[in-house]
């Protein structure tokens, strides 16, 4: 095995990262149902018993794939996401009010982040004018004869995402549909944490094939792997 | 109702929505029924699948034993790739919903109106999952066909003057197609186009809740 040399001191070990977590931080997570979700970064907040987290990202995941082992553990006391239907416990919670969820369209709510991560303070978008649900405490605006809301970006103290491959600048590569969230969470982080299937030497990468620079990237782990069982390994 | 006849009702609402694909059109399907339309689409019928999760050219489920935990679809469950396919991040693929670069989205609902408001999103009190990518599907997708059962499990009808749940996004609605008939929705007025030889234009009068108009090309599909 080649010895990785770390010249930018961003590859570290699960202990240095989870000593960044602390109670009542907002956490953006990457990943979609689980699909693409630090299971080790997650494993470990969750074994540190951090409590009182903000949790930003697409959805709650399931009561034990990927963000949902935080949620279901009453982990969090608030969610921002699009949808938390595959998670029955978030719902749960959220009815007996100890949890507060904000829901955000889908495609709005990765727009948020990406303009978080791209330094912007807001989007302008027509998607949920329609319902008093998504416009509630919002601004709206006229543009050009159009109506659209003002919908604010979002950031995090801290993120984290699952990418496949890592050099020790942070640059990262995805896998298949595992990429989803995790290139627009890594950029809304003020510290930004990736666990990563594989660290490969510096060079290792073609910068053609590069997704997120690792400009945005802070710290760098390698993954054991998903740690829970898939839906459809359930049956 | 037997579960065969059931799954043999959900097929048939699947076919039909089917013939609405013609190829080189980019298609999202919602999860339920939806998901069983590729099953009816002609092998030669070339059709991107677009998953919200980032995946454009999406194919069939893998065989056992060939899931990839990293490839799957918006519900989390193991698809696979069809050649040309192309996996992006999800602000790609909701820019391609919102910029209009989804032909047809088929989704399910628990209500519709009679001008196309689209309900399908949350059960207040009951249900509230969120809307997931079902607003931001539902207003921008060039054609939204509906596939849902006429009536609710209490007989209740689900096509109504007015939805009485909370929308998911206004006039939308296309084309609405049940276990018994095929409605267009034209310039906000409903339109029954077809229906199943099991059923009949009185019974689907007596269980539709607000006027429509019968096509003057009105055809029965035989069951």
């Amino acid at each position: 095995m080649i010895e990785i040399e770390n010249p930018f001191g961003k590859i570290a070990t699960l202990e240095q990262a989870l000593a960044f977590f602390k109670e009542e931080m907002t956490v953006m997570f990457g990943g979609f149902g689980g699909v693409g979700s630090p299971p080790n970064l997650i494993e470990g907040i969750l074994a540190k018993e951090i409590k009182n987290l903000t949790l930003i990202g697409n959805d709650t995941g399931f009561p034990n794939i990927g963000i949902g082992k935080l949620v279901s553990q009453g982990r969090a006391k608030k969610v921002i996401a699009s949808h938390i239907g595959s998670n029955p416990i978030a719902g749960k919670l959220m009815n007996q009010g100890v949890l507060e969820v904000e829901f955000s369209p889908q495609g709005t709510l990765v727009e948020r982040i990406r303009a978080g991560g791209m330094g912007l303070g807001a989007i302008l978008t027509d998607v949920g004018l329609d319902n008093t649900s998504v416009t509630k405490g919002k601004q709206q605006m006229e543009l050009n004869g159009r109506s659209y809301l003002v919908e604010t970006a979002l950031t995090a103290e801290v993120s984290i995402v699952y990418a496949e491959k890592a050099d020790p600048y942070g640059n990262l590569v995805y896998d298949k549909s595992a990429r989803n969230t995790n290139p627009l969470v890594a950029m809304a982080g003020d510290f930004t944490i990736a666990e990563v299937k594989e660290i490969v030497p510096l060079g290792g990468l073609d910068p053609e094939e590069i997704v997120t620079p690792g400009i945005f990237v802070d710290m760098v782990i390698l993954s054991n792997g998903v740690n829970w069982k898939w839906v459809w390994e359930e049956n | 109702m037997s579960m065969a006849s059931e799954l043999d009702i959900r097929n048939l609402m699947a076919k039909r929505a089917a013939r609405e694909i013609v190829g080189g059109m980019v298609v999202n399907l919602g999860i339920g029924i939806p998901s069983l339309v590729p099953n009816h689409l002609p092998e030669t019928t070339k059709v991107m699948f677009h998953a919200e999760n980032g995946i454009l050219g999406m194919g069939p489920s893998p065989g056992s034993g060939l899931e990839d935990g990293n490839l799957c679809n918006a519900g989390g469950y193991p698809v696979t790739i069809v050649p040309g396919a192309s996996y992006c991040d999800s602000v790609t693929a909701f820019g391609m919903i919102r910029r209009g670069r989804i032909d047809v989205s088929i989704l399910g609902s628990l209500q519709v109106s009679r001008q196309g408001d689209l309900a399908n999103w949350i059960i207040p009190g009951k249900k509230v999952p969120g809307m997931g990518g079902a607003m931001d599907l539902a207003s921008k997708a060039k054609k939204l066909i509906v596939l849902m059962s006429h009536t609710d499990k209490k007989g209740n009808p689900k096509i109504l003057e007015q939805c009485t749940l909370p929308l998911t996004a206004t006039r939308c609605v296309d084309m609405i197609i049940t276990d018994q008939a095929v409605f267009e929705i034209k310039n906000c007025e409903l339109v029954l186009m077809e229906y199943f030889s099991t059923t009949s234009v009185s019974r689907i009068t007596a269980q539709t809740a607000c006027r429509f108009s019968v096509s003057e090309d009105l055809k029965v599909i035989e069951v």
